[in-house]
């Protein structure tokens, strides 16, 4: 009966993983096709990536799409989880929710309006066009999400739990250090990964407050799509995206190792 | 949180190296530096081996940033802080941006290639005497079909749309102007009328067009029809030609009653810098040889008339993107409306999609 | 109390947030409700709000844009709050989150194209059709498609939130209800998910929120058979340049987020005290 139960649960688990990935495994047999679009498979090459390689225009846009986001979400990861904080110690209900609702504008405002008001907001303050203002405009549309996925942890940390540490003399920052930081962590790290979504992402915001030769993916990706997506940029997702997996795949089994590894240590010495 | 510290060292490592990599890549690139061009144009919208051949030629590094419709360009370059020396609008936008004081006017005496574009192309009404502009491509509004699923030679004109047997089959490029624009030549007024009543009643015929729209989509109408997703699309010649060219199945028709009519041109900006750039660009462009490659590369119709002669014959002697000149003499150019009238048939349009 | 006022005391932490809302989201929405009060030639007026409530073209789009909304979101939740609760049982939770949020790393226009080849008539989705004798059918351009893409584009954010909150619950509760003879759908409807709903919270703002004004996935997967907001916002922004209208929109779609959160946030301090009882 039991075990009948788990083969159920891991067929579901299956079952969304593999329309998750669908879509990309689709467009990386694609980048091997000998065709021009992801409309008949035409037989496999190489070809793709040899054009890729030499495209040193695409590679550096790439290398800036990836600056920009690691240094929005690092930024917006902090400055959000820091608000989320702030937040939940407000008392007053209305001033809570007024911060709530003004925290979640730049969710439901369309990226048009984001962009356009954005690039107005620039120029009205003399702000050069480019990767400045790309690096603000993402770390801007992606707090509210980092608050999103923060609060929820912090409201579900007991008051007592400070409290305790607050009477065993922690200050400020030993009971952020010591107490919150650690308890909150995942929801830091799913607004980690969300903002780097966001800006990864993006297109219509970065469209508006680019300039001066700066570009990121998506930008390229969009223009480039009114000739039909090149296999190019397939080939480029396709590494990238390889590249993604083996990086968290790996990262997390070395951490496991070690941190087992370190339990076992404390283990040790506590005997 | 001593995790915490060394990762996010370990981002910032990460970024530092990203920012060296980047530079390293862009310096050795040359898109840095005094000798440069910035190019602000549609996606893939000139022959990379031609910006090549320029910098050999001239030693002007081109930089290309892209845009992806008219309007979004206007903005970027109406709110300032760029620096783009050349852009590609089209016609109507021309007119629109003339009118905002956005671009800067020709200095002819620096212009040595004007004798080669085709007269018929030059002194329009989106800017008369060409003082702003140099013609880049021009093309037409049209109906593609599949003759897999529709008889050769069948579809003429607009009208021949309307019939039941098409009945969710038709795709159509998602534009208010071309839209309501064909439904307009199909009652035979004209692409650019402004009266209420005459759009009322092109709106009226688009709902009954209805039922044989299959979707409003737009870049993605190529890809569909490569495809056999459908059997006919209202949809530019430019895009025509790419269709026609990965599927044999597919023709090109411009109704002879009355379609419209487009251009592209290069025009300067007024965030314009590099001007030594910008003529040495101009000129190079309407050199025969240059205009001829870049034809065969994009796939639109050059205006540049010894560059045609240079073509292939099946090219040159297409009657689907090269139309006749009685044709061409029924086909209207858009012109730039006022805001409220564009208005108009933004809101008739969007009424005909919410319908369908 | 004493925790209260030490970090009352000491709010510098809270400026670089308090900052960013002045500057990237008070001024543009102070800018938005200024454009929203010009039409289309420069002129004060009080018309756009006028158009909107009273065209039938605007309420109907808005209704549209709600109840898909809601039928993503639906969607979204039916998937991935399975998904979060099962994810939490593996033997490695954290890495399988991670490889749900990978997906969303690929450019979403990418994903678009590649579900547009999946579900063409040629496609895999109509050939596996064929293939269990159901025959071809028409799948782009139909509102399943178009939810079912919405759905996929979203789950991520929905399963994050849903997780976190699971991860944290105690077992001992669970537990408990079960000793005390709760059968699973019992123990399920009267511990678990109310304790799990803030998450469940969270993940519905975080995507029926932007559900609202999907505007590109409407073109691509819907072939502009649905109508949202977003796409009448996408159009005066950059088709018509009717910025004033299209702010317009703008202001009624922050109107009607903020109703949301209200509503939600309202309902959370109630239950939040329940519990603590």
């Amino acid at each position: 009966m039991k075990r009948l139960q788990f083969k159920w649960r891991y067929l579901y688990l299956w079952f969304v993983f593999i329309i998750l990935y669908a879509p990309i495994v689709f467009l990386i047999v694609y980048s091997f096709s000998q065709g021009s679009t992801m409309t008949n498979f035409h037989g496999f090459t190489w070809a793709h990536y040899q054009e890729l390689f030499a495209d040193s225009r695409l590679i550096a846009i790439f290398l800036d799409t990836l600056l920009v986001a690691f240094l929005s979400s690092i930024i917006a990861t902090a400055v959000g989880a820091l608000g989320a904080l702030g937040i939940n110690n407000v008392t007053r209900p209305l001033t809570k929710n007024t911060l709530l609702s003004l925290n979640n504008i730049l969710m439901v405002s369309p990226d048009v309006i984001i962009g356009a008001s954005f690039l107005i907001f620039f120029t009205a303050l003399k702000i050069p066009l480019g990767f400045g203002s790309v690096l603000l405009s993402h770390i801007a549309f992606s707090i509210p999400i980092v608050v999103l996925m923060v609060l929820p942890k912090i409201q579900e940390m007991s008051t007592s739990l400070l409290d305790a540490a607050a009477d065993l003399g922690a200050n400020n920052w030993q009971l952020l250090s010591q107490v919150v930081i650690p308890y909150i962590m995942p929801g830091i790290f799913s607004g980690f990964f969300m903002a780097l979504t966001y800006s990864l992402d993006d297109f219509a915001v970065t469209f508006f407050v680019t300039g001066n030769g700066f570009s990121t993916l998506s930008v390229e990706i969009y223009s480039r799509a009114r000739q039909g997506i090149n296999l190019e940029i397939n080939a480029l997702s396709g590494l990238m995206f390889l590249m993604a997996l083996v990086l968290v795949v790996g990262y997390y089994f070395i951490n496991q190792y070690s941190s087992r590894h370190r339990r076992a240590a404390t283990r040790g010495r506590r005997k | 949180m001593k995790k915490l510290i060394s990762a996010i060292i370990g981002l910032l490592v990460v970024c530092g190296l990203l920012a060296f990599g980047a530079n390293h890549l862009e310096r050795t690139s040359g898109s840095t530096g005094a000798k440069v061009l910035n190019l602000y144009t549609w996606g893939d919208y000139i022959d990379p081996g031609l910006l090549k051949k320029f910098q050999k030629e001239t030693g002007y590094h081109v930089n290309v940033e892209t845009f992806d419709s008219n309007e979004a360009m206007f903005t970027k370059i109406k709110q300032g802080g760029t620096s783009y020396d050349l852009t590609v609008p089209s016609d109507y936008m021309i007119e629109k941006m003339k009118r905002a004081h956005l671009l800067l006017p020709l200095d002819k005496n620096r212009l040595t290639g004007m004798q080669n574009y085709d007269s018929r192309f030059m002194n329009l009404a989106f800017d008369r005497h060409n003082r702003y502009s140099v013609p880049y491509f021009w093309g037409t509004l049209g109906i593609i079909y599949n003759d897999k699923f529709v008889k050769p030679g069948s579809i003429q004109h607009w009208d021949d749309l309307w019939q039941t047997k098409y009945h969710d089959q038709i795709m159509l490029i998602d534009s208010a102007r071309d839209v309501m624009g064909f439904s307009l030549a199909s009652m035979n007024k004209s692409m650019n009328a402004t009266d209420p009543a005459t759009l009322l009643a092109a709106r009226n015929k688009l709902n009954r067009l209805s039922p044989n729209v299959k979707a409003v989509v737009a870049d993605e109408i190529k890809m569909y029809m490569i495809q056999n997703e459908a059997a006919i699309a209202v949809d530019w010649s430019g895009e025509a030609s790419e269709m026609l060219a990965s599927n044999s199945h597919l023709h090109y028709v411009v109704p002879s009653e009355g379609s419209n009519l487009w251009f592209d041109n290069l025009v300067i900006p007024k965030t314009a810098k590099h001007f030594k750039a910008i003529y040495a660009f101009l000129n190079f462009m309407s050199e025969p040889k240059n205009a001829a490659q870049n034809a065969e590369y994009i796939g639109y119709a050059t205006p540049n008339a010894p560059a045609k002669a240079l073509l292939p014959k099946s090219i040159r002697n297409d009657r689907q993107f090269y139309p006749s000149d009685e044709t061409i003499r029924h086909l209207q150019i858009y012109k730039d409306l006022s805001p409220a009238k564009v208005g108009l048939y933004n809101d008739r349009y969007l009424e005909f999609k919410m319908n369908h | 109390m004493q925790r209260k006022q030490r970090l009352s005391r000491n709010t510098a932490y809270f400026v670089p947030y308090v900052l960013w809302i002045a500057l990237f989201v008070i001024a543009p929405v102070i800018l938005l409700i200024y454009q929203s009060f010009f039409n289309i030639d420069g002129q004060f007026t009080l018309a756009n709000y006028q158009t909107y409530f009273s065209s039938n073209t605007y309420l109907m789009m808005t209704l549209n844009s709600v109840w898909y909304a809601f039928l993503i979101t639906l969607a979204t939740l039916l998937i991935s709050y399975p998904t979060a609760y099962l994810l939490n049982a593996t033997k490695h939770p954290q890495l399988w989150l991670l490889l749900i949020i990978m997906p969303t790393w690929i450019n979403l226009l990418l994903k678009a194209y590649a579900f547009i080849g999946i579900f063409s008539q040629a496609g895999i989705a109509n050939q596996f059709l064929s293939f269990i004798g159901i025959g071809p059918q028409q799948l782009l351009f139909t509102k399943f498609s178009f939810i079912f893409v919405a759905a996929y584009i979203q789950i991520p954010f929905m399963v994050l939130p849903i997780y976190n909150s699971i991860s944290e619950l105690n077992a001992s509760y669970v537990n408990a209800s079960r000793d005390l003879g709760a059968t699973n759908w019992q123990t399920f409807s009267r511990v678990i998910f109310p304790l799990t709903l803030p998450g469940v919270k969270a993940g519905v703002q975080a995507v029926f929120i932007p559900s609202l004004s999907l505007f590109m996935l409407t073109r691509l997967i819907g072939g502009n058979k649905v109508i949202t907001l977003g796409t009448a916002i996408e159009e005066h922004f950059l088709t018509t340049m009717n910025w004033g209208m299209g702010s317009t929109i703008g202001v009624v779609l922050i109107i009607a987020m903020v109703i949301i959160m209200w509503l939600t946030g309202g309902r959370k301090r109630r239950s939040g005290k329940g519990l603590t009882k």
